[in-house]
């Protein structure tokens, strides 16, 4: 496993918006992150892939400047986020977007009032503005007719469209995606796919996507990361994932139950296990 | 945010149910009569003994409240209390000669001042002083005074 | 025996931990006080969900309340032919002691749990930490609303237990006892007082409104962001809030009408 890229011949890569380095991260006894060095690029669509509870929402979290690193430095947008007191910390969150796993939809508000949110906390525009600037940010996640539905009713893909478009309200440069593909059907999936790419471009929106969805994280990414065990173990354009050589990635990329990352959790003998119930 | 007219409007409702019953507690339930302190006149009074009396216990006359009691202090000149009275407004002619005692509701009941009403023409105005008064009845002093005498026979 | 210290010492290291961190919550909300003021719909909406909907069980408890005093206080009375007193013993209970207090009881289960309930649901579901996501501090925007509501729902509803209570008593009295009616209302007036005894009912519930509040709202908040948590830590919310009522009840009480 070498945390070395695949290829010499980078694609002209722009400047990283995101700059992690060395960074640890440990929760209790369990380390998280141990020494990882990331670059996040400008304008292109990112995916962060590795197994569940390998700590990519972590990840984005310290990203977002939620949680603080242990050791190494996160920094975005040029600032060093564990620095930030929180004022600066409010100002730089205002540049980004999260989408949480299961939209984080604030249940007591209708669609149309979870899209206003971030625009009603923070500009002082007039009602006018807002909705037609609502209804743009609707339309263009092709939920324009939803606005008057709450949450509860919403399916698990539309509550995550409207998690977007709340996510791009105020027009943020960076977007962060914590497993947007995960739990749904495969219309949905499309929808989601297809969004994701289209809006990096449309808007030059700098996209982290966070998940463990190999076709479509692949399908759509500019730039592939993936983690495991508190460390990036490869990383480089998807089609230099695909002729990886490390086993561990061909494993994760083709979904074999068994190899380097062994289908039992770690136990006794089985055969010495179940005799050691006694006759 | 917008939010529901209907929510606005219970709201309001509880606030004023809230109030009303605020009102109702100081003027169906309280002596509202407290408020009115503030506005009447002041009459001072020498008390060698005043036992229980307190800061806002009720001042009567024929057995009508007509003031309370508004501050206690101590002449460390004469060792007397010296007791203020507010009386209200309304009872304006209190003749000079005016007595003050202070009386006990009931046996153990707690204790007021009673005014009683002289013949002189003149009446009493803020800040003048009650000169005839009657200090309370202290029952442990009774009870004392009845055992010598008692003891005497 | 060091088996025992030891969990002894760690319980009480957990309780001190949790005291802390109950006080610097609530330090970060009160400083989301003054964003309220021109944002006062917030905190009307607040009002509705403690105190609108707590509305029917509190009058509907003061009045049972009441018109036990008042036949529970009539067969004390009646063996001293001081039945006429009857108004007062109603009113002072609950005017001092019972509106207050009972209120705030009932508020601890029915709004306190729901708040409780609500934030740790909300932070279960990521809502908080979205807010944090989109630069919004939820304890500004979500906690400090809900405090502000409950404090000012709590004396209303005090209030309307004491008066509703009153009025039970009064039904019970006069209309089934045969306690003279104007006997009744004067003597109540002549011996409660504004400042000693309603104003200081109105004390205590402002102080039970907003410890109960906190404690619901910090409940919430620092709950296991789990169903089985937030269900713990509602369970929680009502056992502590009714409590401190108790207890503050206690102190306050003995405070205002200790001497004097
Ligand atoms: N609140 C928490 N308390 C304790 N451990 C946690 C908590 N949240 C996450 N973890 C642990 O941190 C690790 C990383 O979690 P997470 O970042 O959510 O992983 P992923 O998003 O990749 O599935 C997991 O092993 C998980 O057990
Ligand atoms: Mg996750």
């Amino acid at each position: 496993m070498s945390a070395e890229p695949l290829s010499t011949e980078q694609p002209s890569v722009p400047e990283a918006w995101v700059r992690i380095r060395g960074l640890r991260y440990v929760r209790g006894e369990q380390v998280i992150f141990d020494g990882v060095d990331m670059d996040i690029p400008r304008g292109r669509l990112t995916a962060i892939m590795g197994p569940s509870g390998t700590g990519k929402t972590t990840l984005l979290r310290l990203i977002g400047g939620q949680l603080r690193a242990d050791a190494g430095t996160v920094e975005v947008a040029g600032q060093n986020v564990a620095s930030l007191h929180s004022k600066a910390l409010y100002r730089l969150r205002k540049r980004m977007g999260m989408l949480f796993q299961n939209g984080a939809l604030l249940t007591d508000l209708s669609v149309f009032d979870n899209v206003a949110f971030p625009l009603r906390e923070h500009t002082r525009l007039p009602e006018r503005m807002i909705r037609d600037l609502v209804l743009m940010k609707l339309h263009a996640v092709g939920l324009r007719g939803a606005r008057e539905l709450m949450p509860a009713q919403l399916s698990g893909g539309m509550a995550r469209r409207v998690a977007l478009a709340r996510a791009i309200a105020l027009d943020p440069e960076m977007v962060l995606f914590d497993e947007p593909f995960t739990g749904q059907d495969p219309i949905s999936l499309g929808v989601l796919v297809t969004l994701l790419r289209s809006l990096t471009d449309a808007l030059g929106l700098t996209s982290v996507v966070v998940s463990h969805d190999v076709q479509e994280s692949l399908s759509i990414a500019d730039y592939v990361y993936v983690i495991s065990a508190g460390r990036v173990v490869e990383h480089g354009t998807p089609q230099a994932l695909w002729q990886s050589t490390s086993p561990w990635v061909q494993q994760f990329l083709q979904g074999q139950s068994d190899g380097p990352v062994p289908f039992h959790y770690p136990a006794s003998d089985y055969r010495a296990d179940l005799l050691a119930d006694g006759l | 945010m917008m939010q529901s007219r209907s929510v606005q409007i219970w709201v309001g409702l509880f606030v004023i149910a809230g109030m009303a019953a605020l009102l109702m507690l100081s003027i169906k339930v309280s002596n509202i009569r407290a408020f009115s302190n503030e506005q009447g006149y002041e009459l001072n009074a020498n008390f060698e003994n005043i036992g229980g009396l307190k800061v806002r216990s009720p001042v009567t006359m024929a057995g009508v409240v007509v003031g309370r009691v508004s501050h206690i202090g101590f002449d460390s000149e004469i060792y007397e209390a010296v007791v203020t009275l507010n009386i209200d407004p309304r009872y304006d002619n209190l003749p000079e000669d005016t007595s003050a005692s202070i009386f006990t509701s009931g046996l153990l009941g707690e204790q007021y001042i009673g005014l009683e009403a002289g013949g002189a023409e003149n009446y009493l105005h803020d800040g003048d002083r009650i000169q005839l008064t009657q200090s309370a009845i202290v029952l442990e002093k009774l009870i004392g005074q009845f055992l010598v005498s008692q003891a005497d026979e | 025996m060091m088996d025992f210290l030891q969990r002894l010492g760690a319980t009480t290291l957990g309780v001190t931990e949790r005291i802390g961190r109950g006080h610097l919550f609530l330090l970060y909300v009160l400083g989301g006080f003054p964003s309220l003021l021109p944002r006062f719909g917030l905190v009307i909406k607040q009002i509705y969900a403690s105190g609108v909907l707590s509305l029917l069980i509190i009058a509907v408890s003061g009045l049972f309340v009441g018109m036990v005093l008042a036949l529970q206080g009539y067969n004390t009375l009646v063996d001293f032919g001081a039945t006429e007193s009857l108004g007062v013993v109603v009113a002072l209970s609950l005017v001092r002691e019972l509106g207050p207090v009972m209120g705030a009881l009932l508020f601890a289960g029915r709004a306190g749990s729901a708040l409780t309930a609500e934030i740790g649901l909300m932070k279960a579901t990521e809502q908080l930490s979205a807010m944090e996501m989109m630069a919004v501090n939820p304890l500004h925007r979500v906690v400090a609303p809900r405090l502000l509501g409950g404090i000012i729902a709590m004396p209303l509803l005090a209030a309307i237990f004491s008066a509703v209570g009153i009025v039970g008593g009064y039904l019970v009295a006069v209309g089934l006892l045969g306690v003279d009616e104007g006997a009744f209302w004067s003597q109540m007036q002549a011996k409660v007082d504004l400042f000693d005894d309603v104003a200081s009912g109105v004390i205590k519930s402002v102080v039970f409104g907003f410890v109960v509040t906190w404690i619901a709202l910090f409940e919430g908040y620092d709950a296991v962001p789990t169903s089985e948590g937030v269900s713990r830590a509602t369970t929680r919310t009502v056992v502590h809030a009714s409590l401190a009522v108790l207890g503050l009840n206690f102190i306050l009480t003995a405070l205002m009408f200790g001497d004097d």
